[in-house]
């Protein structure tokens, strides 16, 4: 064979030609449902989850979006205290995840020395790869406790704060929207570190020794070269992470309490969107079902409104910066 | 050396897998499938496994929850369902269906409150009502310290632990509180999930009494059988005879015994707050449910074989699993219902 090809004629080639044409269009076919398969997983499960709760959602309409209320025993639900856990919750995550992931990724990346960086990143890799489960366990019998210790503090400091004081008041029950929101916190930390650690690593050296070159700071090289280069792959990370905030289950479960109520103070109970789902869908039947599987549609909807606003965000930055 | 002997476990895993499909083929085995309530799926496992031991017969059971169970034996898509919600008529009459007790399981109020031991706390129905509406906020209530006299209840607020899932044992004790207080009845209602005044939500039995074990001032409700293996403090109850009573055995039974089964057409009675001066009023079983004229009537037999089984001689495996055998009383009920009810 080889020798065949070795000596081709020109009809050969032509003919290797169309043959190869021919492969790039299967290929590319391939591609394309690839591509379409997974737009339609999505498409199909949105649907199919509107679908199974049309039964709510014709039957209550609005009155599903803006009621607290979650009574299986009347048939009588509301959605807003899930989606509140689960905005409250995944908030919370983000406001501590993102610092202290960025610290890590700049740590290892800048200023660590070259033999520890190996070591750490590992680890932070092993991080993500527990399972929730694990978390939820963890949560509850270690983290807990541990929380229903420090609370009486938080309320006795940070509670008799005007306006935030509202946010830390409430019995050292342990458990609730901040604990969750901690325990997310560390669970979405190494998805958004290791993103920025690996972006961080794209800067070009040049750029960077230039900066110092004019006498830059470690933190003005990081502030004003590293982040503006890697902007848009960061908040993608970040993203990355939120969606698994949102969407996370059995952790939040386990430590938020699950009580169906809206209240200002993070150390009372709430409950989110998936935990709902977890709790009630075995013994689930008729309406109930029905709504349950509403509150899933409407994480989709969730999910889908915030990454419309960071897709907004990112084009807002991308018009100042002129590009 | 390591392949060699990897080849040699291969060869006598199929020489093992060769025996046992002969072994199947030689008794002629039936394989009967059962969904539903996940309460009584310890206990079935194990009768599955010396009935297995005795005739061949294979019950696979499937814990998927009472809701599950029920839509799968509709579907005909299982042998029996299990459910701790007992259908009612229509619906039994509507699919053909009918359904009898298997086992007995109790569900006790577990408390942590320092100073007050295990077993010495005494509750009656109107006061838990109370406490889980939020009405009763503090341990030391009047209500609460009439109840114990001599008892140093602290001034503490009550944290209540109820149930997130959905579930038999929160669906019994429901329905207890509202056959006490009309308050509860009005107010919350009855079901496998309702919609809770107060409190926080544990996942399972093991996810609320995590929180009591957590939480001072705590009170919540767990199965008898885990509170026991756990060593959860749970309180004594004052029943509807007015006499107080301590969860075991003998108060399940006497709960069992004294409820009005032979009045209950299908079974369709629960048995919490029993009228026997003994009974222990927040008693709950659950319940099989199968077709009166079943699409596979050899399926059938075994299941009522299995059953029959379960009640004469599976009595010490659900004692060790700290379930209570149904009263001999009530079996013979079953047994004639069979007879009367069902195509066998």
């Amino acid at each position: 064979m080889p020798s065949s090809i070795a000596t081709s004629t020109p009809i050969d080639a032509d003919q290797r030609s169309r043959i190869d044409a021919r492969h790039d269009a299967w290929f590319r076919g391939l591609l394309k449902f690839c591509a379409l398969l997974v737009l339609a997983a999505l498409l199909g499960a949105a649907l199919s989850t509107l679908w199974g709760g049309r039964e709510v959602l014709f039957k209550d309409g609005f009155h599903f979006l803006t009621s607290d209320t979650w009574n299986p025993v009347t048939d009588d639900y509301g959605a807003l205290a899930p989606i509140f856990g689960t905005l409250v919750t995944s908030l919370i995550a983000l406001v501590l995840a993102v610092p202290v992931s960025f610290g890590i990724a700049l740590f290892l990346t800048e200023i660590a020395p070259t033999w520890l960086r190996g070591p750490v990143a590992t680890a932070i890799e092993l991080l993500a790869s527990i399972p929730s489960i694990i978390y939820g366990m963890w949560g509850l019998f270690v983290f807990v406790p541990f929380m229903a210790g420090i609370e009486p503090a938080l309320s006795d400091t940070l509670g008799r704060l005007p306006l935030v004081g509202k946010l830390f008041e409430g019995p050292p029950l342990g458990l609730g929207l901040l604990t969750a929101g901690i325990v997310l916190a560390v669970m979405i930390l190494p998805f958004i570190c290791s993103v920025m650690r690996e972006v961080f690593q794209t800067v070009p050296v040049r750029l960077k020794e230039s900066s110092y070159a004019l006498g830059s700071t470690t933190w003005e090289v990081v502030w004003d070269i590293v982040l503006p280069y890697t902007r848009s792959a960061v908040i993608g990370g970040i993203f990355l992470g939120l969606g698994r905030a949102l969407g996370e289950t059995m952790a939040v479960t386990f430590v938020l309490g699950n009580a169906y109520s809206i209240t200002s103070s993070l150390l009372m109970p709430g409950t989110s969107i998936s935990s709902a789902i977890a709790n009630e869908f075995n013994e689930a039947v008729g309406i109930h079902r029905s709504a349950l599987i509403a509150l899933g549609f409407l994480l989709f909807v969730v999910t889908f409104i915030v990454l419309l606003i960071a897709r907004l965000m990112l084009r807002r930055l991308a018009r100042r910066e002129g590009n | 050396m390591l392949t060699s002997s990897r080849s040699m476990f291969r060869l006598g895993a199929l020489a093992v897998f060769i025996a046992a499909s002969l072994g199947a083929v030689s008794v002629q085995a039936t394989d009967i499938t059962g969904a539903g309530s996940s309460f009584v799926y310890p206990v079935i496992s194990k009768w599955s496994a010396s009935y297995a031991e005795k005739t061949g017969n294979r019950v696979n059971y499937q814990s998927i929850g009472s809701g599950g169970g029920i839509a799968q034996i509709k579907a005909g898509t299982v042998d029996f369902g299990a459910s701790d919600m007992p259908l009612d008529e229509a619906t039994l009459t509507k699919f053909g269906l009918g359904q009898f007790p298997d086992v007995i399981g109790g569900i006790v109020p577990a408390f942590n409150v320092a100073g007050v031991a295990p077993g010495k706390l005494v509750l009656d129905g109107s006061t838990l009502a109370g406490i889980f509406l939020g009405s009763i906020a503090k341990w030391n209530d009047p209500a609460i310290a009439a109840l114990n006299p001599g008892v140093k209840l602290p001034d503490s607020r009550i944290t209540v632990v109820h149930r997130s899932d959905g579930s038999g044992t929160s669906f019994n004790f429901t329905n207890y509180l509202s056959k006490v207080s009309a308050d509860w009845k009005a107010k919350v209602g009855e079901g496998t999930a309702v919609n809770w005044p107060t409190g926080i939500g544990g996942k399972g039995n093991e996810g609320v009494s995590a929180y009591i074990r957590q939480i001072p001032n705590s009170i919540g409700y767990v199965e008898y059988a885990y509170a026991l293996k756990n060593h959860i403090g749970y309180a004594l109850m004052k029943n509807a005879a007015g006499k107080v009573v301590e969860p075991k055995t003998s108060s399940f039974q006497a709960a069992a015994a004294t409820a009005d089964w032979a009045h209950a057409k299908n079974f369709n009675l629960l048995m919490t707050n029993a009228p026997g001066a003994d009974a222990w009023p927040i008693t709950a079983t659950s319940w099989v449910i199968m077709y009166k004229q079943p699409k596979n009537a050899a399926n059938s037999k075994v299941a009522f074989d299995f059953f029959k089984f379960a009640y004469e001689h599976g009595q010490e495996q659900a004692r060790s699993l700290d379930y209570v055998p149904l009263p001999a009383s009530l079996v013979s009920q079953i047994e004639s219902y069979w007879k009367t009810e069902f195509k066998q």
